[in-house]
């Protein structure tokens, strides 16, 4: 017995429990090795397994009514609906919250490149940001730090990147000093031919990692399983950025590489590389797909050549996609990157062995069934209506002071149309690029964004973003419907006519009971404004 | 006639560049940053964007693209140049524009539709407007705050070389209200704000800028 058999693996300071580790072994059938781990422990985090709410998720699926103009659904990178005249838009909104709290810039930065990514991955040019956003009290000394930094963050990114900014929300509360909400949304145009697949078929298929080199960015838990492995001290560890970092030029050059690839028939399978990286690119493409993938790790174009293979598995640089490519058409695809400036490198091809193996300068390191990585566990967490609740529900508006007359009424009226939350917004949004693209018809202040998606027909899309913390905190169930209804609203106040939605739920931590029924009374109440054309 | 549109890695602004062209009743060319040929076009325009994602200085590595090895000789010799914007500064950095675009004055990003002045009427791009005319036209740019020694504003000032001026109070900083200028010759004008992102009232706050297309087919068809 070697030493590094009883050597403990460190599952816990990478977010497994002792029962998800256990069931990796078993998948496994021995131990697994630390690339092994660290894919494991970030493709079955809540971030990109959604174990807690997958079970309680299903249902958006289970009871949407059926609609012709559906034309990818829930499951795909995002939605995309038929809108008409053969053109179909794709959208979705994502929240970066926790990083945008301790980098706002960065934070905020990125989240806008994350999501501008999941539209590209659907073969759609990204034409409309949106973003809604909760701090705390304006006044508050953090709120100072965390706002500024957020809509600079927005406004570099979004505006070099060239895609107007058509509206969204700005609102201010004291429940969320030190956990503000940065929610961006980002729309997409396509032709209906153009829809692309996030999967890996084709054994022989080349695998193309292109965009951004690799980076220790967004690696949390590595420092913790390289000390583990070489027995040095935590505190050694060397201090890497837990938030990453933006590069809004070379997406653009990403976006306008990929945009050209599919227009000329080049990929076969897409996918963008947000949380967990090459570790979920790799999983979800081939699990989608054929089912095998062979990977050489070292073959990965690095930004810092110390990195190991935990490292560019977990690594979340920004600004990176991965596509499968026929091998006669591997050059073709590599000289649209080098047109572009786009670096790119083969890395890997697809098999039909049912394993994604990967190599580091010959020696394999992961080989692994990839549906067990990709599907993960599911939980049924505990969900109880918390106590305070009740004390919420028996407060009555009736019994809130009132003005007793009309100097009272003029003050009650003077405070809230000066209020941060209801006043004029220009001071935030006049730092978004409105006009870029010169197809924006409706944005700030007007409650819905409208975007010309065609100067021959005229058509359009209209797009609002809303949310009621209060309405929700007080009734999820019926909050989330006055919500829908409300960016209902929105919508059909521009002249559009309602076609479909999507959400963006920012709950707390699934493991909190009171958490957890909030989450769960909240989601049938979609069932309602969700209408077929 | 033909008008060429540079892109630049980085262009954002191209395809409305472009559009505008189309709207004045020419015809938009592509130019591309890499290729070292003007493909025979009547004038070029700079456009918006963050070429080089305003990496280094805005403008600063763009003005070394092979297509401007072409573009510069050209507008020396008469041929007229626009400049919109990031393509304003790619011409300052050129030397084909005197002065720079500095940072904002407010440090932020400004976007606005806003009141200019029309200071100069005998540049290929400005014939179409009448002297002392207001328009509106966006301005939506970070470092738009125009600056040059004050020999050289005096000169501007003196021939004439403000194009456009902001009629609303000064957004940015710019010295003097400046928003546009030009060469001795009128030929090369650079502009702070979006003319391109005003030709069409749907889309932007007016159509006042679509003259700065049909000033130069006018005046190159003259």
């Amino acid at each position: 017995m070697t030493a590094d058999m009883v050597l403990p693996q460190p599952y816990a300071e990478l977010g497994l429990t002792g029962d998800e580790y256990d069931r990796i072994s078993q998948t496994l059938g021995r131990r697994p090795t630390s690339a092994e781990l660290a894919l494991y422990s970030v493709m079955w985090s809540e971030h990109c397994s959604y174990k807690s709410s997958k079970v309680h998720l299903r249902q958006f699926a289970d009871k949407a009514p059926a609609s012709a103009a559906l034309l990818a659904g829930i499951g795909h990178n995002a939605g995309v609906v038929d809108i008409g005249q053969g053109y179909a838009v794709t959208f979705k909104i994502e929240s970066h919250n926790h990083p945008s709290y301790v980098e706002p810039h960065q934070g905020a930065a990125t989240g806008v490149g994350g999501i501008v990514r999941d539209i590209l991955a659907m073969g759609a040019r990204p034409v409309a940001v949106m973003d809604a956003l909760r701090f705390g009290p304006a006044s508050a000394p953090d709120t100072g730090r965390v706002l500024p930094g957020v809509v600079s963050g927005i406004s570099f990114y979004g505006n070099c990147l060239g895609l107007p900014n058509i509206g969204g929300e700005l609102d201010f509360d004291a429940c969320y000093a030190g956990n503000p909400l940065v929610n961006a949304l980002c729309v997409g145009v396509m032709r209906h031919d153009d829809l692309q697949v996030a999967a890996a078929s084709g054994p022989g298929n080349q695998v193309i990692l292109f965009g951004s080199a690799t980076g220790p960015d967004g690696v949390g838990g590595a420092s913790v399983l390289a000390s583990a492995a070489f027995g040095g001290a935590a505190g050694e560890a060397v201090k890497r950025p837990s938030v990453q970092v933006g590069d809004p030029f070379l997406e653009k050059l990403l976006v306008e590489c990929c945009l050209e690839q599919f227009a000329r028939g080049l990929v076969l399978g897409i996918q963008d590389l947000g949380a967990a990286g090459v570790a979920c690119a790799t999983t979800e493409l081939a699990a989608a797909g054929a089912g095998g993938m062979r990977i050489q790790l070292d073959a990965v174009l690095l930004r810092d050549p110390s990195l190991g293979p935990p490292e560019i598995l977990m690594s979340e640089s920004q600004e990176r996609m991965m596509a499968v490519v026929e091998p006669g058409r591997v050059d073709e695809f590599l000289a649209v990157c080098a047109r572009w400036d786009v670096p790119a490198a083969v890395i890997g091809e697809v098999t039909d062995t049912g394993r994604l193996v990967m190599t580091w300068h010959g020696e394999t390191v992961v080989d692994i069934p990839p549906g067990s990585a990709a599907d993960g566990p599911v939980y049924h967490r505990p969900l109880a209506r918390p106590a305070a609740q009740d004390t919420l529900a028996a407060g009555h508006p009736a019994a809130l002071p009132r003005p007793a007359d009309g100097a009272g009424l003029r003050a009650d009226l003077l405070a809230l149309i000066g209020s941060p939350g209801l006043a004029d917004k220009s001071w935030v949004t006049d730092q978004y690029d409105r006009y870029v693209r010169g197809d924006t018809v409706l944005a700030m202040p007007e409650d819905g964004g409208l975007v010309r998606v065609d100067e021959a027909t005229g058509l359009g899309i209209a797009l609002a973003t809303d949310g009621n913390g209060r309405y929700c905190r007080l009734d999820p169930y019926l909050g989330t419907q006055l919500v829908l209804s409300e960016a209902y609203r929105n919508v059909a106040a521009t002249g559009a006519r309602p076609l479909a939605v999507t959400n963006c739920l920012n709950f707390g931590s699934p493991e909190d009971p009171a958490v957890m029924w909030r989450r769960h009374p909240s989601h049938p109440g979609h069932r309602g404004p969700r209408r077929p054309r | 006639m033909r008008i060429g549109v540079i892109t630049f890695p980085g262009s954002l602004d191209d395809r409305d560049a472009a559009r505008a062209v189309r709207l004045a009743g020419a015809e938009p060319v592509p130019l591309w940053h890499a290729d070292r040929d003007l493909r025979g076009v009547a004038a070029v325009i700079l456009p918006g964007g963050f070429s080089y994602g305003d990496y280094l200085r805005c403008g600063a590595i763009a003005r070394f693209a092979p297509v401007m090895g072409e573009l510069v000789p050209a507008a020396r010799a008469g041929l007229p140049v626009l400049g919109i914007c990031n393509g304003f500064q790619i011409l300052c950095e050129a030397h084909l524009l005197p002065g720079a675009l500095t940072r904002n004055a407010g440090l932020r990003f400004v976007t606005r539709g806003l009141r200019l002045r029309v200071e100069n009427t005998r540049t290929a791009w400005t014939g179409a407007y009448r002297g002392g005319e207001e328009i509106v036209v966006p301005l939506k740019s970070g470092e738009g705050a125009y600056a040059a020694d004050p020999g050289t504003l005096a000169e501007l000032e003196a021939c004439g070389r403000v194009v456009m001026r902001y009629a609303d109070p000064n957004p940015n900083g710019s010295a003097d209200g400046i928003a546009g200028v030009c060469n001795a010759e009128g030929n090369v004008v650079g502009l702070m704000p979006h003319p391109e992102h005003a030709v069409d009232p749907l889309t932007g706050p007016s159509a006042d800028g679509l003259r700065f297309f049909t000033s130069v087919v006018a005046g190159v068809l003259a």
